[in-house]
């Protein structure tokens, strides 16, 4: 770390634009982010050769070292049948825990905190800019606090445990920083459309469905890679509220590595752990800069 | 919809802020101690080692985070090539889990086979780095699986920051011959002082709520040397069923949280108070 932050630390003195296509500022410029990439990309590196290899080759050789011998045992045992203590049917009962999870937490915490978001732009009452900033607090307070009483609420309501439980659970906890961005998104449409609307007659749904919704896809779509990504790299919350046989892909994933007993199996916790990576990753991938987007919205989150 | 949250939010911490003065144990019941719960909290070792910890972490990740953040984002607004690769391969472990952060760094600390190994390999026989199972330097490991993760996303605020400063002001110092790191210096990040204190305030009340990192990397080992207070909240209340001492500790929290809140919350207020007038 520490030779990384040296060279890094060099490239200061140099310039908004370097001018000359090979200079001095330049190669420090492009070694040091080179080097900054290679130690960022070192740690998926590791993983994807250290999960194609056999469990002898990744106890001989070192972990920078292609795999000689390209297995896929190890991803195939990862989903299918690693053990979590007693239990050996891998991750992909997690898997589909966490799909169970995600599909409705995403689609109702967005449905609902657009309708919020639209409210406190559109229709603005009594206090509703309060209610605006307490909610807003409810993103910062830590879950910690909250933990206990909504177990509590989970009970008496039958659904501790349960996935409606957990769903539910995500979707308070989306709605502050979900409302926040949309309410930022409806502020930016212009007062006039919305009167010319009520003027016409249309009353507080048809304005929604008619006019603001297709007009704010692409917030649908930041806030739809925001709730993927938190949802699906969730643990606190699956690990408490979802129950044993709910338990979502992370937490399956922390158990079978952390808790394996005897021979420690390096190579199937790597392929497992690119498993539970994988889709977040994808989204990342495919999204670009909408992703920047949402995680600038989201990063109050959690 | 949104009185449900209120409820929710407020409700909920409200109740565990009442909690914390009884001596609820298992179960909450309303017998009230005072400050009892808190005394006990402050001289539990553990809850000592805990506050320490995220000392260390806080401050490691705060300085680091935001200061290679900053400089990678300096270094890719240069207008250079391949910004768009650069962009990516930092900010992509941002997408991953705190899981798998901390599996992944679990694996290449490992004494035996990890990076450790490899310097072996380079020919230093006798290298041993242990940092996993040593009391001092566990929670360094996740103060280095923590930047890994979360700096790429400083880089991205800043990166919107240095975009946002006018281009005029480029030019004008050029024309007056200022060394552009002097612009960086006395120009540039003053004018960027929102962008720091936002992203202050969004790393300050992420590490205060840090849980799933230590779960993963370290469990809180070796023989507690790495915890962490969401952790002692999480094994009081679940594991231990101590419901008082939880939520004395998670108040704690809160307070902290807090106050690092207010003060920002006010600035922002006023600010968009006086833009507005």
């Amino acid at each position: 770390m520490s030779d990384q932050q040296v060279s890094v630390q060099n490239i200061g003195p140099n310039g908004p634009k370097p001018s000359r296509v090979i200079s001095l500022g330049n190669v420090l410029l492009y070694g040091s982010l080179g080097i900054t990439a290679l130690i960022w990309l070192l740690p998926l590196y590791v993983m994807i050769v250290t999960s194609l290899k056999g469990l002898p080759e990744v106890r001989l050789g070192n972990v920078l070292s292609l795999p000689i011998e390209v297995t896929f045992e190890p991803w195939v045992k990862a989903w299918d049948s690693a053990c979590t203590g007693l239990n050996c049917e891998g991750l992909k009962m997690g898997f589909w825990n966490s799909v169970q999870i995600l599909v409705p937490s995403t689609v109702i915490s967005i449905a609902i905190s657009s309708m919020n978001g639209y409210l406190l732009s559109f229709w603005k009452f009594k206090g509703s800019e309060i209610l605006f900033t307490i909610l807003l607090f409810g993103a910062f307070i830590p879950y910690q606090v909250m933990l206990y009483p909504l177990v509590i609420i989970l009970r008496e309501l039958g659904l501790f445990s349960s996935l409606s439980g957990i769903v539910l659970i995500h979707t308070m906890f989306g709605m502050p920083i979900l409302t926040l961005l949309f309410r930022n998104y409806f502020s930016s449409v212009p007062e006039e459309l919305f009167k010319a609307a009520r003027v016409d007659g249309a009353g507080y749904w048809r304005i929604y469905f008619e006019i603001m919704l297709p007009m704010s896809l692409p917030i649908f779509v930041v806030a739809i890679i925001l709730q993927v990504t938190g949802i699906w790299n969730d643990f606190l919350l699956g690990v408490i509220y979802a129950g044993t046989i709910n338990f979502p892909m992370t937490v399956q994933l922390n158990n079978i590595v952390n808790s394996t007993q005897g021979v420690k199996e390096y190579n199937v916790n790597m392929a497992a752990t690119l498993l539970t990576a994988a889709l977040p990753l994808a989204v990342y991938f495919i999204s670009g800069k909408l992703f920047v987007r949402g995680i600038a919205a989201g990063a109050v989150k959690g | 919809m949104i009185l449900v949250a209120l409820v929710g939010f407020v409700g909920c911490s409200a109740w565990s802020i009442f909690y914390s003065f009884t001596a609820s144990k298992a179960l909450p019941k309303e017998r009230f101690v005072g400050f009892k719960q808190y005394d006990r909290l402050f001289n539990s070792s553990r809850w000592q080692v805990s506050v320490e910890n995220i000392a260390v972490y806080g401050v490691c990740s705060l300085i680091f985070s935001i200061s290679i953040g900053f400089l990678l984002a300096v270094a890719l607004d240069k207008k250079i090539r391949f910004e768009n690769t650069f962009r990516t391969i930092f900010l992509y472990p941002f997408a991953l889990s705190f899981i798998v952060t901390g599996l992944v760094w679990q694996w290449l600390l490992n004494a035996d086979f990890g990076v450790a190994q490899v310097v072996r390999d380079i020919g230093f026989s006798n290298f041993e780095m242990n940092i996993l199972s040593n009391r001092d330097y566990a929670i360094y490991a996740i103060v280095i699986a923590g930047l890994w993760q979360g700096t790429g996303f400083v880089m991205a605020l800043m990166l919107a920051g240095l975009r946002s400063v006018d281009q005029d002001i480029w030019n004008a110092s050029r024309i007056d011959g200022i060394p552009s790191w002097q612009t960086y210096l006395f120009i540039v990040i003053p004018m960027m002082k929102p962008v720091f204190i936002t992203t202050l305030v969004i790393i300050a009340s992420g590490i205060v709520k840090v849980f799933d990192l230590v779960v993963a990397l370290t469990a809180g080992g070796p023989g507690g040397a790495s915890e962490l207070p969401a952790k002692y909240v999480y094994d009081y209340m679940f594991m231990r069923g101590n419901l008082g001492q939880a939520l004395a500790a998670s108040t704690v929290m809160l307070s902290t949280v807090l106050i690092i809140l207010i003060p920002w919350a006010y600035l922002e207020f006023s600010r968009k108070r006086e833009n507005s007038k």
